[in-house]
């Protein structure tokens, strides 16, 4: 009975959490490895694309909410997605018509088209801020729970409840479809296999008649969609807040690099591992150590091993050592 | 004697706005045959090549494919006017599968495929056995067979290879002369590099010697061969 | 026109507008704008030893800056003997131990034999130091907080002369470089940028909460000053009549004298790091970075180790900013975790670097001003120009009240246009390298 107590506090608080975050970091890190394989160069502003993406939706979903649409129980944000996705795509493409294709027809240096992309985050970042403030925004509605605590330890009759927040599922469900999807596109479709050979050799993919700019124009559609997604999950989940989403940037590189930059796979799985040490080192394992162990070993303080503040340290804690044992990442990545 | 099939003629030019690495070279191939550019090092011999598939600036001289002048055209779009290109390195997809390497040499083709491609499993039949496998996995021998399947994708006119055996074992070398062989009595033409100056005029129609740059030997391969002078200077008496 | 004359006009011109603002807004604001635009200088300096010369990407700047303020904290601030009696000594030692347990974990990595027993055997040893660590420094830290948490709260500093933090920033700066760079330097240079990015989120994350070093976001104010204080400059006679002189009463003198002292200070820095590193640019160890910058392979292929060279530049350039970030929270009086924004100031050197010219300091310099006058004015100078551009609509419109909230938002928005026009239209700068 302690260890079923045990595991459904660690699922609660460590488990469903991390699956649900790791997902929203999964997208994101999806988004960045991509550019990197088949633009190859760093996007520092994937966060702030991100951060752009769900300041449309969110203004959408005030503007449904306003007019009495709802979807109830999913969240009004769900509709407000297809047209953010296309606003955020318009974005991109004019960012790449005006900006970096210059840089790419010059073949510059990848060092080179990363402060350019700094540029770019300031101006997403500006624009967003311009926008919609600095501030905390909650756009979330719909049915709160799938499961709630109450509710579970009612039918079960345990002491400890198992809440599954309806953002947590969507995330999932949405993240499984959408990389279910990316992966078919990628492998399956002419298209999607002309861009993994670009990506692999851009000059024998030129000899092969495949259009350059026809793969960046679908890269960039693709990040679109990703980046909106990613953001609006993590929003619905969470909240939204410009600077939130520019810290996320470490994470996301984070989980990218240590899958190996430019391997799709690899994203998602760097993903959730970095989720899941996140959240295990700035968790307080009182509660589940107090189930699990016997009395006599049971903790007196809160045993948590960071504040929770220091959670980005931990991913750039993970992304050092992958630096400095396994630099190509856990499966191989592009080298530049 | 009928107008080759594909001539570069008199062709003076470099790389970008460099000093000119050709001077007043010709390189033709007849319809179905074999022609081999062989030569010692720095002879330009690759870039006679390159020169033909346009991937240079020919400062005077033109090329012409059954008749007609494609000097302004880019590599693509001699590509599409039925020219196949393997370069001789990086010339494989090596994070994609075999049979996606040959879907992607078929990328221009608007039309079936599935023909073409069973025609170079016929041609190469390990790659058959090793469709699925990720190319770069391969041996260097069969690597060199997906780089040419890939070109041969395209049901190319003439295809050119450059040094297409550097870095195979001799048997290996004499399987892939042997496919190159194949390909040509389906009807190709071939123009091919090499470095095995003499294994490659044994099986080539036409052999063009250059010497900095410029012709300097010009006839059979058999006539090559035979000549003093060439086997002295190239192929080691 | 020659390099040098167009380098002295742009100068003059960047003179010209610190003295227009002195002029039209007032001299206080214009010497506010001169001391930052120092500050920004040597920042912009320490980035430009690191990009322009060596080509390393630091995008962490703000982490080195902070360490910079810590260091005066740690140095002028008085010694709260209370604090040091409740835990002091315990926090030493736990500390200690941390450091014991990374370095002997290090040693273990080199020293063990390479089989799969290795690392299990390093990863427990590490729990075990860090379980000990923590059992040690959690009860000194919690008592060290709790002694008069209002005011104090924390250890204090060691009482010296706030001067000597400006050297030891640099100290602590290069300190955490040579750790940065030991694992960074020598992979991509993207990873070297998220490495640097990742490593001041950390030590800005380490300011804000570690209460008993930093006061964590309760701040510490009244740093110790080099300069008098305006307080006693009025009360001052001698001063006084010498203000009156001038047709100045003795506020505005106070407060004009202590900026001038201020900005006299920072240019006197300024002058002895610029004049260091014209030195070393010219010199033959210069040339030879450069070279390694323009053609690594060529210069690797000559026996040049590449790593430890870029390592040297990393950390120079890392001090420098650490010296910089110590005079600015001097300048401050005070230490803010909370304003340490990666966004606003990595940001703003960069541009400051790329605009000025990356791989000449002097650019790099001019740079640091003319930017650092542009973020300072764009917000007046938007907000005027918003003003003007919705005067015709009803003053309680909300999109105008939305626009003249959001004017603050607009530096961002300027800035990177700014960044991107420059890096397209003038990527090598006002004054380019020679």
């Amino acid at each position: 009975m302690e260890i079923l107590h045990a595991l459904i506090v660690l699922s609660n608080f460590v488990i469903i959490p991390a699956i649900a975050y790791g997902s929203q970091l999964a997208l994101g890190a999806l988004g960045v490895t991509l550019v990197y394989g088949i633009l190859r160069f760093s996007n520092f502003a994937h966060g702030d694309t991100m951060a752009f993406g769900t300041m449309i939706v969110i203004l959408l979903t005030w503007w449904l909410q306003g007019i009495g649409i709802s979807i109830a129980p999913l969240p009004t944000a769900l509709i407000a997605l297809p047209f953010a996705i296309f606003v955020t795509a318009i974005l991109l493409l004019g960012t790449d018509r005006f900006v970096l294709r210059f840089y790419r027809n010059q073949k510059s240096a990848p060092v080179i088209l990363l402060i350019v992309s700094l540029g770019i985050m300031f101006v997403y970042n500006g624009l967003v801020r311009f926008v919609i403030g600095v501030g905390d925004q909650r756009f979330s509605d719909g049915a709160r729970f799938i499961i709630s605590a109450r509710d579970f330890k009612k039918i079960t009759g345990l002491s400890e409840g198992l809440a599954i927040k309806t953002t947590q599922g969507i995330t999932v469900i949405t993240a499984v479809v959408i990389v279910a999807i990316l992966f078919w596109f990628l492998n399956k479709t002419r298209t999607g296999k002309s861009m993994r050979a670009f990506s692999d050799n851009e000059d024998l993919a030129l000899l092969s008649g495949i259009n350059p700019e026809r793969v960046v124009l679908y890269t960039w559609l693709i990040v679109a969609v990703l980046a909106t997604i990613a953001g609006t999950l993590y929003g619905l989940d969470k909240s939204f807040k410009p600077f939130v989403y520019f810290q996320l940037l470490l994470p996301i590189f984070a989980a990218a690099i240590v899958g190996g930059l430019g391997n799709p796979l690899g994203a998602i799985a760097g993903g959730f591992v970095i989720a899941f040490s996140e959240v295990t080192v700035t968790y307080a394992w009182k509660k589940v150590l107090m189930y699990a162990l016997p009395e006599n070993l049971e903790p007196s303080g809160l045993t948590q091993l960071l504040a929770t503040e220091y959670k980005f340290a931990v991913s750039f804690a993970i992304l050092l050592i992958v630096l400095l044992f396994k630099p190509t990442g856990l499966f191989k990545g592009k080298a530049l | 004697m009928s107008e080759p099939f594909l001539v570069g003629e008199a062709m003076t030019g470099g790389y970008g706005n460099g000093p000119d690495i050709l001077h007043d070279c010709t390189v033709a191939v007849e319809p179905g045959e074999i022609a081999v550019i062989v030569g010692p090092n720095g002879a330009g011999k690759s870039t006679a090549m390159k020169a033909i598939f346009g991937m240079l600036n020919l400062g005077s001289g033109n090329v012409k494919l059954n008749g007609e002048d494609i000097s302004a055209l880019t590599p693509q779009d001699r590509v599409l006017k039925g020219m196949g290109f393997v370069p001789q390195n990086q010339n494989i997809f090596t994070s994609m599968t075999v049979q996606e390497n040959l879907e992607m040499g078929a990328f221009i083709r608007t039309d079936d495929f599935s023909g073409t491609m069973e025609q170079v499993f016929d041609l190469f039949p390990i790659l058959l056995e090793k469709r699925n496998q990720s190319a770069g996995e391969l041996s260097g021998g069969q690597r060199q067979q997906v780089a040419v399947g890939r070109a041969l994708m395209t049901k190319p006119s003439v295809l050119m290879l450059d040094e297409p055996t550097a870095g195979v074992s001799p048997i290996v070398m004499d399987e892939l002369f042997d496919r190159i062989i194949e390909v040509a009595k389906s009807g190709i033409s071939i123009l091919m590099v090499e470095q095995n100056a003499r294994q490659a005029l044994e099986i080539a129609h036409k052999g063009f010697v250059l010497v900095q740059g410029r012709n300097a030997y010009t006839g059979t391969g058999k006539d090559l061969l035979a000549d003093k002078e060439v086997r002295k200077s190239f192929l080691g008496g | 026109m020659s390099e040098l004359l167009k380098t002295y006009l742009l100068f003059a011109f960047v003179a010209f507008l610190i003295i227009i603002t002195g002029v039209i807004q007032s001299w206080n604001a214009a010497l506010f704008i001169l001391n930052m635009g120092l500050i920004s200088a040597v920042m912009s300096l320490g980035v430009n030893l690191q990009w322009g010369i060596a080509g390393l990407l630091n995008v962490g700047i703000m982490g080195f800056v902070a360490l910079g303020g810590l260091a005066t904290v740690l140095i002028s601030m008085p010694p709260l003997t209370d604090a040091w009696a409740a835990g002091g000594p315990r926090i030493i030692l736990g500390l200690g131990i941390g450091g014991i347990t990374i370095a002997c974990a290090i040693l273990m990595f080199q020293k063990l034999p390479n089989t799969k027993w290795r690392f299990p055997v390093i990863a427990i040893f590490i729990v075990f130091g860090f379980v000990l660590y923590r059992s040690v420094l959690r009860p000194a830290v919690i008592a060290v907080e709790a002694v008069n948490p209002a005011a104090e709260g924390y250890l204090g500093g060691l009482g010296l002369p706030v001067i000597m933090a400006w050297p030891v920033g640099g100290l602590m700066a290069a300190g955490a470089a040579w750790i940065i760079g030991k694992t960074a330097l020598g992979l991509r240079s993207d990873y070297l940028a998220i490495a640097t990015l990742g490593i001041s989120e950390i030590i800005i994350a380490i300011l804000k909460n570690e209460d008993w070093m930093t006061r964590g976001v309760k701040n510490v104010v009244g740093i110790p000053r080099p300069v008098p204080y305006e307080i006693d400059l009025q009360a001052n006679e001698t001063f006084v009549e010498r203000a009156a002189s001038f047709g100045l009463d003795p506020t505005t003198a106070s407060t004009l004298f202590v900026k001038i002292a201020y900005a006299g200070l920072f240019g006197l820095v300024l002058f002895i790091l610029v004049w260091l590193s014209q030195r070393a640019l010219n010199s033959p160890w210069g040339r030879m970075m450069r070279a390694i910058r323009d053609n690594e392979i060529a210069a690797q292929a000559m026996g040049k180790d590449i790593k430890a060279r870029h390592l040297q530049i990393f950390i120079l350039g890392s001090a420098v900013c650490g010296v910089a970030g110590a005079m600015m929270t001097t300048l401050d009086a005070q230490l803010t975790p909370g304003a340490y924004q990666p966004l606003r100031f990595t940001f703003l050197i960069w541009v400051m670097v790329i605009v000025g010219g990356s791989g000449n300091n002097l650019g790099a310099i001019l740079g640091g001003f003319l930017v650092w006058f542009l973020w300072v004015q764009v917000e007046p100078i938007g907000y005027w120009l918003v003003d003007l551009i919705t005067a015709p609509m009803d003053p309680e419109s909300p999109v105008r009240l939305h626009l003249l909230d959001s004017v603050a938002q607009m530096r961002l928005l300027t800035m990177g246009l700014f960044l991107l026009l420059m890096l397209r239209f003038y990527p090598r700068g006002m004054i380019p390298e020679k």
